[in-house]
């Protein structure tokens, strides 16, 4: 544990310095992320690359910190592609909340710029291995653009991994509603549910001409945002669990040009024939939730991961809101006991993730090449009986494990009078 | 002046018989004798008795005579009904007819309708509740509607009861006829009965909010009611009226079937018999219903199929709503069948229309027409208490009657005339001849042609046939006015256009009816048609042998996963396991399990098997069910009374929902003890309900028998309302808005209840009984428990000392996430602490919940436990033990116990359940992985040592469910093929509750209301 923090609170626990000299870990195993694993396995890595990783004996310990990891496992850390952390503290309080903007066509607002990195919920993530997360908007039909944030950093400036990756688009379908009738006089849920989409598409069309015009007479802050959709520079996320809604945000995303990525995919298993012909991946949102229907198998929602591997579908996996990513491996692991296999668990948060967010060519998996993003932990990190990060690297730093709770912990164990451990 | 004259003549309605009147009339009066002599009839005069070509004299209002032999005497007019029937009128036993559609007219508005709404707003000396309405009189809001008697008359109804059907307690029906006359002269019945349910209506005080408080709010008005008749303290005409319509019968109108099952247990608990008005689907749990002895008055509003030709539309359709479609019209006959008495109501049909169409349904699914008499005459005339006056034709009983073609219930059959209190009103008329058959149709521009009339006296159809050269055939209109007739139609050539011609009945032997004619070039003509064969005798539909339809079987549940064989208790072997006893042998591998009786027989090495089933367990674990300290499941609408910040008085024992998928779901995942809680929107919420999740069993069966009772308390922002939008400062906000007040409520609570305890113990006490501080003078004497909801230690504190100054105990902190803060003063008063694993962030008091919460009240020694809140969390609990492991390094066996051992200590069961030890009920789970671990796979869950879960059995069910549902759609298709009414596939999901969750602001308790939510409306 790098923090022996006695005070109370965090301001203590410190951004790490950039990696000063290599770093060579040995005797662990090795999860690349691939499907590869290497038992007894090494890695080293230099000014935030790793620069070799094999099985065996490591090449060339001289002038490195070598840890010894014999008996531990070894990840690239996990990347939470669809989250709200750092954008929000307190779910309930106002105040605190960052991630949702007034209004329904918002493609001009940025995540990035809400994003804080003194959150005290960030490290509670990050100590579970989680290094990676994307800061993601809510709210209204377009909701903004979102960033990949490393989970240590001093501003949101040097956290940014990638910065304005996506467009989130809530696609329009019949919301749930506690009322049995519509209100008298108003609308009903399928005419209003198509009113959106027609906004969606006059939106679309007339960004995408605005597009291609060089130096626009007058400036409009969405369609500028949206230029990236057209060139492929950012891709369109969109929020669908139905299998109606999946294959219109497909058929949307195809009429337009845009690369789409469906988030949620509750029905996604319906339509995997659509997802493959069109190359769209999906985003399933947890795996720890109920079956949407009664009827649904009672284990559906644990069982869908396995149900894309089979039919060929890239998918990944984020979990719900922001606290709760700490939680990634659980959601990732949870499949395992119903059809996947822990590697293929595993890359559902490493690899496949970044493949979507488009950083798989710089992390995601352990190579030569790529970040040192990574963690040791003294056992299976995908099981909540084994989890327990040891140390962890975000390009090549070393990060502080410490958190709000493990110093509360400790300042009751002492109250207590016994050792927190 | 012509127009008056006609206001003036409809005015004017004669007035037979000689019975005197108040009313004054206007003019010479018209008192007509109302002689009749019906002559040569099947008369049918009750569901018993068909007289065969007999007489029914009626005088005025009254049948004179009845019978074969009666001679007719002179002065009456003589209808001669030979071939023809006479039946009964029918009676509705249930309607709103005459009633006005809000009755709120007595009640002042709130001026901000979204102000709290503590206590009535009704202006006289009433009750404090506006749902409780005992007061209200249809008979002083009835008022005759001739249109909406004209929709009855013309089904055959010539009585109804018409009742209030707003509120809890709804007050006074009446029964009435549903002649065209003064209210004065209609009402058969001034009171006929008193009428409730569990539905609040249109009453805007804010409680009760759920159907616990409703249930709670009539129990304590039968107390109130009591007290109310030997008090001098006030007067309260709501609780008088209460008393005084006790007299008369008692009808209640039930959502569900589940609900007469919960009316029931109120009536038993006051001595009172119930008549239940119900939803038409007591086929689910008809042997219960059976068992209750009671009188039902059932609707025939059958579902419609549903419009499911795209799959993912169907997908919006849940197993239970296409059962009950397929189902429900079998109900009346599953009811007949089983003894059961009742009476039948066109209340709730889309359309009049659809009674006929529903009712033989119903006869096509195995009703009896005598069956089916019966329920709609002699069973609700006896229910109303006026088969003195009508409901078989019998001497003296009022001339209420239907003259029909046939036997009533026959799909051919014609109801012609509807005669109410001796006043004929005709349906279709019946005096002549009937003009179906084939006619040779001649005049100077017809050859050949041939005219076809059929459908049926009063929508005949006329079909044109042409042979020879011009050969063709057409439809054309036929219009008939008494012995006139107007025909058109095309001939599209020779003539061309359209052919008009009118006509009369020229003879009726051959029958020939003759007229004249404009062609479309305006030329005049002739025409005649001769009847050369009349209609051909209607294909007889043998009923008897007729397929009765193939309806799928009832499930228990009556849901998906529902079993038709509700699974049987095992004696099993589980060998050669992983075992973890939680009791001091600790973790057994190797080991044995023997379950026998619905208890554990053995647990240790080579155990013998005797006569038990041998599983080979290697390779599996197995543990005691898990137990859920803190669970909102298969609670029925509404888990939170929280429009009162006290509200001991309502319990979730009073709506279990046995159809909850989630208990199936979270037997999947091991659980097999949750503890049902009452939300946590106030101070003193509602008592709680222990329960095994038993599938498929009755809500009482479901019950944990013989466990302590517990009260659900809460504290910190939901109680003081803190993220409910509302605006501090406003006037009437309900209290408590702060922590400090919170406080006081509770001593406020407990000083109430120990007076009220103290006066209740004086020798002849007549201090009113009080449900709300009966439940908490049960905690002040220790029989009843406290789970207190709790976040942050200043309120855990605060409560503590309350209960030390107060002499109560706590019994449990549940969630309790700053318990680690004052664990050491939890432990000091031995109060146990039931906790989520890691859930923190969500609001501001629970800034430093933290995941070592566990580990640190188990280190310091309060007894620990993880509980779901959450239907999701709760079916893998069993992970959530194992974060205790992530967090602290619990050891894997202590871990275990936080969701086995440790709350069946805290719910005082753990004589029972938690541990696998000899002796104990054999609740247990048979798992693939180490039981706490994320890999873990619940394959089969025993409670009692029946199998309610089990991996392989569940596999075969979903293969059986996809292949019934497939059934189903199909059939559904083919109805709506067939021309079916169909109604739109509305995606409609189980609402799932949480301690937080609260009923709309302008909750009512909807007749439907049912715990689903509509998710849109495609």
């Amino acid at each position: 544990m790098a923090s022996a923090a006695i005070a109370f609170g965090q301001a203590n626990i410190m951004p790490a310095k950039p990696q000063s000299k290599p770093v060579i870990i040995t005797g662990a195993t090795i999860h690349v992320g691939n499907g590869t694993v290497y038992n007894n396995g090494y890695i080293a890595f230099d000014k935030g690359k790793i620069t070799a990783v094999g099985e065996g004996a490591a090449p060339n310990t001289a002038g490195a910190d070598v840890i010894d990891a014999a008996g531990k496992q070894l990840y690239p850390g996990f990347i939470c592609p669809v989250t709200n952390l750092g954008l929000v503290e307190f779910e309930a309080v106002k105040a605190s909340v960052d991630d949702s903007e007034t209004g329904e066509l918002n493609p001009h607002v940025r995540a990035l710029i809400a994003y804080n990195t003194d959150s005290k919920v960030i490290p509670t993530v990050r100590s579970n291995g989680v290094l990676l997360a994307q800061a993601t908007p809510d709210g209204g039909v377009i909701s903004g653009q979102s960033s990949v944030m490393m989970l240590d950093g001093w501003n949101w400036e040097d956290a940014a991994y990638k910065t304005d990756v996506a467009i989130h688009l809530n696609w329009p379908y019949n919301r749930p509603s506690f009322r049995r009738a519509p209100a008298p006089g108003g609308m009903s849920p399928a005419e209003r549910t198509q009113k959106e989409i027609d906004a969606l598409e006059d939106l679309f069309g007339q960004a995408k001409a605005y597009a291609e015009i060089g130096k626009p007479s007058v400036k409009n802050l969405r369609f500028d945002a949206m230029k990236g959709l057209f060139n492929g520079s950012k891709k369109l996320f969109v929020n669908a669990n139905n299998a109606k809604e999946i294959i219109q945000a497909i058929n949307f995303g195809k009429k337009w040009g845009v690369q789409v990525v469906i988030v949620g995919g509750v029905e996604s298993y319906l339509v995997t024939d659509v997802l493959k012909q069109n190359n769209v991946p999906v985003i399933i949102r947890e795996t720890q939730t109920l079956p949407d229907k009664d009827e649904d198998d009672v284990y559906l929602p644990y069982k869908l991961p396995r149900m894309l591997q089979d039919a060929g579908v890239l998918y990944g996996l984020t979990g719900i809101g922001f606290w709760r990513q700490r939680n990634l491996p659980f959601e990732a692991g949870q499949a395992v006991g119903y059809g996947l296999t822990k590697e293929q668990a595993l890359s559902m948060i490493t690899l496949n993730n970044a493949k979507i967010l488009g950083i798989d060519k710089t992390t995601g998996t352990l190579e030569v090449g790529k970040d040192a993003n990574l963690f040791i932990s003294k056992g299976d990190a995908l099981d909540m009986i084994t989890l327990g990060v040891e140390n962890a690297y975000i390009q090549g730093r070393n990060i502080d494990l410490d958190n709000l709770h493990k110093q509360l912990y400790k300042r009751y164990s002492e109250k207590y009078g016994f050792k927190a451990n | 002046m012509k127009k008056l004259l006609l206001i003036c003549l409809s005015v004017f309605v004669f007035r037979p018989g000689h019975a005197q009147d108040t009313y004054p009339v206007n003019g010479a009066w018209d008192v007509r004798p109302g002689l009749y002599a019906f002559t040569n009839a099947n008369i049918v005069t009750s569901a018993d008795q068909t007289i065969k070509g007999g007489t029914l004299l009626i005088k005025d209002r009254v049948i004179e005579a009845v019978g074969t032999g009666v001679s007719v005497p002179k002065g009456y007019v003589v209808v001669d009904l030979k071939g023809k029937y006479i039946y009964p009128g029918l009676i509705d036993a249930y309607t709103t007819y005459g009633i006005p559609e809000s009755s709120r007219q007595n009640f002042t508005p709130k001026r901000n309708p979204n102000e709290p709404s503590f206590v009535s707003a009704k202006r006289g000396a009433y009750g404090w509740n506006e749902a409780i309405r005992p007061e209200m009189n249809a008979k002083e809001v009835f008022h005759v509607d001739a249109a909406k008697a004209e929709e009855f008359k013309k089904n055959g109804f010539t009585t109804v009861q018409s009742l209030i059907h707003d509120g809890i307690a709804r007050g006074t029906s009446v029964v009435v006829t549903l002649a065209d006359e003064a209210d004065n002269k209609v009402l058969l019945s001034d009171q006929a009965a008193a009428n409730y349910s569990f539905s609040k209506g249109t009453a805007a005080t804010n409680y009760p909010s759920s159907l616990m408080g409703s249930i709670a709010l009539l129990r304590q008005t039968y107390y109130d009611a009591e007290w109310y008749k030997g008090q001098k303290e006030e007067y309260n005409i709501s609780l008088a009226e209460f008393n005084r319509t006790q007299a008369y019968p008692q009808i209640f109108e039930a959502s569900d079937v589940y609900s007469i099952l919960r009316a029931d247990k109120i009536a038993k608990e006051f001595g009172k018999q119930y008549i239940y008005k119900t939803d038409g689907l007591e086929f689910k749990r008809v042997d219960a219903v059976k068992a209750l002895n009671a009188t039902l008055i059932i609707p025939l509003n059958f579902p419609e199929a549903f419009d499911i030709e795209n799959p993912f539309d169907a997908r919006n359709i849940s197993y239970d709503q296409m059962k009950s479609w397929e189902m429900a019209p079998s109900n009346p006959a599953v009811l007949a069948k089983a003894g059961v008495r009742f009476a039948i109501t066109s209340f709730g049909l889309a359309k009049p229309t659809d009674f006929w169409t529903n009712l033989r349904t119903a006869i096509d699914n195995g009703l009896t027409p005598a069956q089916a008499l019966r329920a709609l005459t002699q069973t609700p005339a006896e229910i109303l208490g006026v088969s003195d006056k009508v409901g078989t034709l019998t001497k003296g009983k009022l001339a209420n009657l239907l003259i029909t073609s046939d036997e009533l219930f026959k799909p051919e059959n014609i109801i012609y005339e509807n005669w109410v209190e001796g006043r004929q009103y005709v349906v279709s008329k019946k005096d002549i001849t009937d003009l179906r058959g084939t006619y040779a149709l001649t005049g100077e521009t017809f050859n050949n042609t041939i005219l076809k009339i059929t459908g049926k006296p009063g929508s005949y159809e006329a079909n044109i046939e042409r042979t020879g050269a011009d050969s063709l055939k057409t439809k054309g209109t036929i219009v008939r006015t008494g012995d006139l007739l107007n025909l058109y139609f095309d001939l599209k050539n020779k003539p061309s256009g359209t052919v008009r011609l009118n006509g009369y009945i020229a003879s009726v032997s051959p029958l020939t009816l003759k007229g004249s004619g404009v062609l479309a070039d305006g030329n005049s003509i002739g025409w005649t048609a001769t009847q050369t064969a009349p209609a051909p005798a209607e294909t007889k539909r043998d009923t008897t042998s007729k397929p009765k339809p193939t309806t799928g079987r009832v499930i228990y549940p009556f849901t998906a996963y529902g079993n038709a064989e509700v699974p049987k208790q095992e004696t099993v072997l589980f060998k050669n396991a992983t075992v973890w006893t939680n009791e001091k042998e600790g973790v057994l591998t190797g080991a044995d399990v023997l379950i026998e009786g619905g208890k554990i027989k053995a647990v240790g090495k080579n155990l013998s098997a005797g006569g038990a089933k041998v599983v080979d367990a290697t390779g599996k674990h197995i543990t005691a069910g898990i137990v859920d300290e803190h669970s909102h499941i298969a609670i029925q609408s509404g888990v939170n009374e929280g429009t009162q910040s006290v509200t001991s008085e309502v319990r979730i024992a009073d709506v279990l929902d046995p159809e909850d998928i989630n208990i199936y779901r979270q037997l999947a995942g091991g659980v097999t003890t949750s503890h049902l809680l009452h939300g946590s929107a106030n101070a003193i919420g509602g008592q709680t309900q222990l329960i095994k999740l038993r599938w498929g069993a009755m809500p009482e069966q479901m019950k944990f028998a013989g466990s302590d009772g517990f009260i659900k308390f809460a504290l910190g922002e939901n109680v003081k309302q803190t993220n409910w939008g509302v605006v501090p400062g406003t006037p009437n906000l309900r209290f408590p808005q702060t922590r400090m007040g919170v406080e006081q409520v509770y001593k406020d609570a407990f000083t109430r209840a120990k007076e009220y305890k103290a006066a209740r113990a004086v020798k002849g006490s007549t201090t009113r009984r009080d449900l709300e501080l009966d439940a908490l003078v049960e905690i002040l004497d220790n029989k009843r428990f406290i789970t207190c909801h709790s976040y942050v230690q200043s309120e855990i504190n605060m409560l503590m000392h309350v209960a030390d100054s107060m002499g109560f105990k706590i019994n449990t902190f549940t969630h309790i996430l700053e318990g680690y803060k004052v664990a050491d003063k939890m432990k000091a008063r031995n109060i146990a602490g039931s906790t989520f694993s890691d859930w923190w962030a969500y609001k501001m008091e629970v800034a430093e919940a933290i995941p070592y919460n566990g580990k640190l009240m188990h280190e310091v020694g309060v007894i620990t436990g993880f509980n779901s809140d959450d239907a999701e969390m709760a079916r893998r609990l069993n992970q959530e033990a194992g974060k205790a492991m992530t967090y602290g390094n619990l050891t894997e066996e202590d871990a275990l116990k936080l969701v086995t051992l440790n709350p069946a200590k805290m719910l005082h069961i753990d004589n029972k359940v938690g541990s696998l030890k000899a002796g104990k009920d054999a609740d247990i789970v048979v798992w693939s992985a180490k039981p706490l671990s994320i890999y873990a796979v619940a394959e089969k869950t025993y409670v009692d040592g029946v199998p309610y879960w089990d991996i392989e059995k569940d596999a075969e069910k979903r293969k059986a469910l996809k292949a019934d549902e497939g059934r189903l759609i199909q059939k559904m298709l083919s109805a709506k093929n067939k021309g079916a009414a169909t109604q739109t596939a509305t995606p409609r999901r189980r609402r799932l509750y949480e301690c937080e969750s609260l009923e709309e602001a302008a909750f009512t308790v909807a007749d439907a209301y049912n715990g689903f939510q509509t998710i849109g409306t495609k």
